[in-house]
């Protein structure tokens, strides 16, 4: 089955999120624009709404990562459903019998939705293969292949900050492609959405095979790749890069690629930076950078939380409707 | 069926009829509150009638909607706006029309998301047949019977006009 | 080996083809004793016990398997020998080449002698082995070669498993020299595969899959080639995946080095396209490639560049091939679709069947050294009858493999075997 049946119903709703190929121009604005409609409520006093009461989600990560399931939990606390975190280590777990086992045993809870972050390509499209036909997968992201909640809300600020027209805007991801699912995905939105330009930035070793057909222009040089650039989105380094040899040190790291406001000088006169967190101060930014500004970092996770509602809502929303 | 009369007159009776009440709270000032699209104009309509001191809130209630995964959600919900504390505060909640009672039972929830209300007294522009829970509105502009596959629609802002369609 | 038969048989009426002896044309089969007695005419004084009517069938040799996991020893939970000679008879093979990674792996005479047992006990399809090449194929020492080739190891191998010391290999080569036996090898330079589970290329740019460049095979076979020339071993690359990779050996061949190759067939009829969204059926290591590589495969192929089609059978219960795509194992099962799969080369490659048969018969037999492959008079009357206009659909019905972990499941097949005979005795009929 293709990720497109997979994650679309039969009337063209959203039925499991896990990645951002294989859905339309058209849910990808909707999910923008419900997620429109939470910032607002997010913003008001009473943050709560009852969407999602008496619906049980599962945050099931197989990869530890407190900041993305913090922010999965706190959206499914503001639908009203009830929350389970469940952190279950590789090492518990690698052959996909175990994993079957323990899809099986959630489900017998009467779970409505998983949450997945899995260390593997393909472990959330597997899920969503496995799962009884009522519970809803989102993909929170799935080793180098798709992280689709943050290149939404990613997009989500970026729209925010300069508008609906995409086609106006160069985009320019800095860093670890080779390894970042969230480059993957922000870059199969972005060209869902028409962007004028999207460019990856990164010396080779850090870029993988065949990346333009992807749908980006590579740079390897970091003042020619952020040149006028509306949007700069810088990626987190890991530091066992360095352990691979795919790069020699931090320092030369920040030498070339990290952002400075002196190379900043060459983007766009109203460049927006963007950085999925957490930063490495020093490393792919300074600091001055990181809290100046241009820098809508902390917005970034406020929208996270919305994205996140609009997500869940709609892919719980499709179930008793499937049935009528 | 009878044809809704001119929209001027039903909201200038709803505000007389509404005077009454909030003459009756004394010194505690009322604070009015309607409920998106159509409520919001009428409650528009009728705060400036009033001259109401507190300014006019405003509840959209698409996510407390109870049919919310049969039919999923308006793609653009606008926040709810209530620029006055809810708790021990007389409420005038206005809607244009009142039928089966489930969007006035939604944004009664939602009220009570934002505080305890020391009452809550509902205005309606158009009541019609159809109530499917025990609510019912203090003032109501007018009463319209419509057959089951009639609806009956507001439409402004301005200017307000009242439309009967049938149901597809 | 194999109880031979008493049966005199005939088969008449068939299209035999015999690419060892040059032969396309229809003639009848005389059997007795087990061995093919005359091709043509009969010998004076014959009566058949049994005739098979093989009119508009082809009759060539028993099919020889240059790599077919059976799983036993060790992982009987996936197949056993019985239950895979038996889908090999089915499949018209009545030779098959276990490699040593069994468990315990083939690095003791008693392995291999239990192996012969249990398929001589099963009495499908005969089972030679090749045995580890370093101690329990860990890559460090050597394994006893000479003891292995008394227990009827055919070949030496690393199964797949990496041999990091050049300095290793080379002595390992040397000795195996000296006993005259072919070593085995398995392109791929771990190092350079990192782990990775797909093809470095644009599908698994796509879905963030770990790669494994080219480079991890041609590095690999440049480095054993330098190694072959200088040690003059007898080698043989297993399952070559790029057409690069397959050119290296080519130029080597036509330098005079003592080097063959073979492919299995997932190779010649998928590419990296078919993982789709993560479809494990088709995480297979080494990994498919692109399609050039596909054609280039099928051209190396034609040309006898590659001698020997395999099925490379991989045969893994649901579970293993249940799970995150990097998380299953590797491996397609390959007896049922080896020869149909080999059949559709004739059309999509032009191929001649004869020269199709070749890669599946004598060329593979070749390569291991064993007496089978071949329809000459005096012979193992090993046989093969199928019917090449019946076509069947692969499903849990027609596969006669204990796992049914194939990409080719449902796909529609043309090439039936309706008969297998070995030593004489038919261990295969479908009428």
């Amino acid at each position: 089955m293709s990720a497109s049946n997979l994650q679309i119903d039969s009337k063209g709703h959203l039925r499991h999120f896990l990645s951002i190929s294989g859905l339309s121009r058209q849910l990808i604005t909707e999910i923008l624009d419900t997620a429109e409609s939470f910032a607002g409520v997010t913003e008001q006093t009473v943050k709560k709404v009852p969407l999602l009461r008496g619906k049980t989600i599962v945050n099931l990560f197989f990869e530890a990562s407190t900041r993305t399931r913090t922010t999965f939990e706190l959206a499914a606390k503001r639908l009203s459903a009830d929350v389970l975190n469940i952190n279950l280590t590789q090492s518990s777990t690698t052959k996909g019998e175990t994993l079957l086992d323990t899809l099986r045993n959630l489900e017998a809870m009467h779970v409505d939705m998983f949450v997945v972050r899995h260390a593997d390509s393909g472990a959330a499209h597997f899920i969503a293969r496995s799962v009884a036909p009522h519970i809803s997968v989102i993909n929170a992201g799935d080793g180098r292949h798709s992280h689709p909640t943050q290149a939404m809300l990613d997009i989500f600020t970026i729209r925010r900050v300069k508008g609906p027209d995409f086609g106006r805007l160069r985009v320019a991801i800095v860093g670890d492609i080779l390894h970042s699912r969230v480059a993957r995905s922000q870059i199969h939105a972005l060209n869902l959405l028409n962007t004028g330009e999207v460019r990856i930035v990164a010396p080779r070793t850090l870029i993988p095979t065949h990346a333009e057909e992807l749908g980006a222009h590579i740079y390897h040089d970091l003042r020619t790749g952020i040149k006028d650039a509306d949007v700069i989105i810088m990626l987190r380094l890991q530091r066992e890069r360095m352990q691979g040899a795919l790069l020699p040190s931090e320092h030369e790291y920040y030498e070339l690629f990290g952002l400075t406001e002196e190379k900043l000088a060459v983007a766009a006169p109203d460049v927006t930076v963007m950085h999925p967190g957490p930063i490495n101060r020093g490393v792919e930014m300074d600091s001055e950078v990181a809290d100046g500004p241009r820098s809508v970092i902390l917005e970034q996770v406020t929208h996270g939380i919305a994205v996140r509602m609009a997500v869940m809502s709609m892919a719980m929303r499709r179930k008793e409707g499937a049935t009528q | 069926m009878n044809a809704p009369e001119n929209i001027t007159a039903i909201l200038d009776r709803m505000a007389e009829q509404l005077a009454t009440h909030v003459s009756k709270l004394g010194d505690k000032i009322p604070a009015m509150v309607g409920i998106h699209t159509g409520g919001v104009w009428v409650a528009e309509e009728l705060h400036r009638r009033l001259q109401l001191s507190e300014p006019l809130g405003s509840l959209d209630i698409s996510f407390y909607r109870d049919d919310f995964t049969r039919i999923g959600m308006n793609p653009v919900v606008q926040p709810s706006q209530l620029p006055f504390a809810i708790d021990d505060r007389h409420i005038i909640l206005v809607d244009d029309v009142l039928h089966t009672g489930r969007t006035i039972r939604a944004a009664l929830n939602e009220l009570f998301d934002y505080g305890r209300p020391a009452s809550i007294l509902l205005a309606a522009l158009i009541e019609r047949d159809g109530r499917e829970l025990p609510i019912e509105a203090a003032v109501v502009g007018q009463h319209v019977s419509l057959k089951p596959d009639e609806h009956i629609k507001l439409t402004g802002p301005s200017p307000l006009r009242l439309e009967i369609q049938q149901t597809a | 080996m194999t109880r031979a038969s008493r049966q005199r048989i005939r088969i008449s009426g068939g299209r035999v083809i015999d690419p060892a002896n040059g032969i396309d044309d229809t003639l009848d089969i005389y059997i007795a004793k087990g061995k093919l007695v005359a091709i043509g005419t009969a010998p004076d004084g014959f009566s058949a016990d049994q005739e098979i009517d093989a009119t508009n069938r082809i009759v060539c040799p028993g099919l020889v398997d240059i790599s077919a996991h059976l799983r036993e020893p060790g992982l009987e939970h996936k197949t056993t020998i019985a239950t895979e000679t038996r889908a090999a008879a089915s499949g018209g093979i009545t030779t098959l080449c276990c490699p040593p990674d069994t468990r315990p792996v083939i690095d003791t005479p008693a392995v291999a002698e239990l192996i012969r047992l249990r398929a001589e006990a099963a009495g499908m399809a005969r089972v030679v082995t090749l045995g580890a090449l370093t101690r329990e194929l860990g890559g460090e020492q050597l394994s006893e070669m000479a003891a292995l080739r008394r227990a009827g190891c055919v070949g030496m191998s690393n199964a797949g498993r990496p041999v990091t010391s050049t300095l290793v290999l080379r002595r390992a080569m040397e000795y195996a020299a000296t006993f005259d036996l072919t070593v085995f090898l398995t392109a791929n330079d771990h190092s350079l595969a990192n782990n990775g589970c797909a093809h470095e290329g644009r599908v698994a740019t796509r879905l963030g899959l770990p790669g494994i460049p080219e480079a991890a095979e041609t590095a690999a076979v440049a480095r054993d080639l330098a190694l072959i020339e200088q040690t003059g071993v007898r080698a043989h690359f297993c399952r070559l995946t790029s057409g690069r990779a397959a050119r290296m050996v080519a130029r080597a061949q036509f330098d005079g080095t003592p080097v063959t190759a073979d492919v299995a067939i997932p190779y010649l009829y998928l590419s990296e396209i078919d993982i789709g969204d993560f479809d494990s059926q088709c995480h297979l290591i080494p990994p498919l490639r692109t399609v050039e590589d596909r054609q280039q495969l099928r051209d190396a192929l034609q040309r006898g560049n590659l001698s020997a089609i395999c099925s490379d059978h991989q045969p893994h219960e649901p579970d293993a091939k249940s799970g995150p795509y990097p998380s299953t194992e590797p491996g397609a099962s390959g007896l049922d679709t080896l020869l149909p799969l080999s059949l559709r080369l004739a059309e999509e490659q032009r191929m001649g069947l004869p020269e199709l048969i070749d890669r599946l018969t004598r060329g593979p037999a070749n390569i291991l050294g064993v007496p089978a492959g071949t329809l000459s008079v005096g012979a193992r009357a090993d046989v093969c009858i199928f019917d090449p206009q019946r076509t069947w659909v692969v499903d849990s019905n027609t596969l006669v493999s204990n796992c049914h972990n194939t990409p080719f499941y449902g796909w529609e097949m043309q090439g039936r075997v309706t008969h297998t005979l070995l030593g004489g005795r038919l261990v295969y009929t479908s009428i």
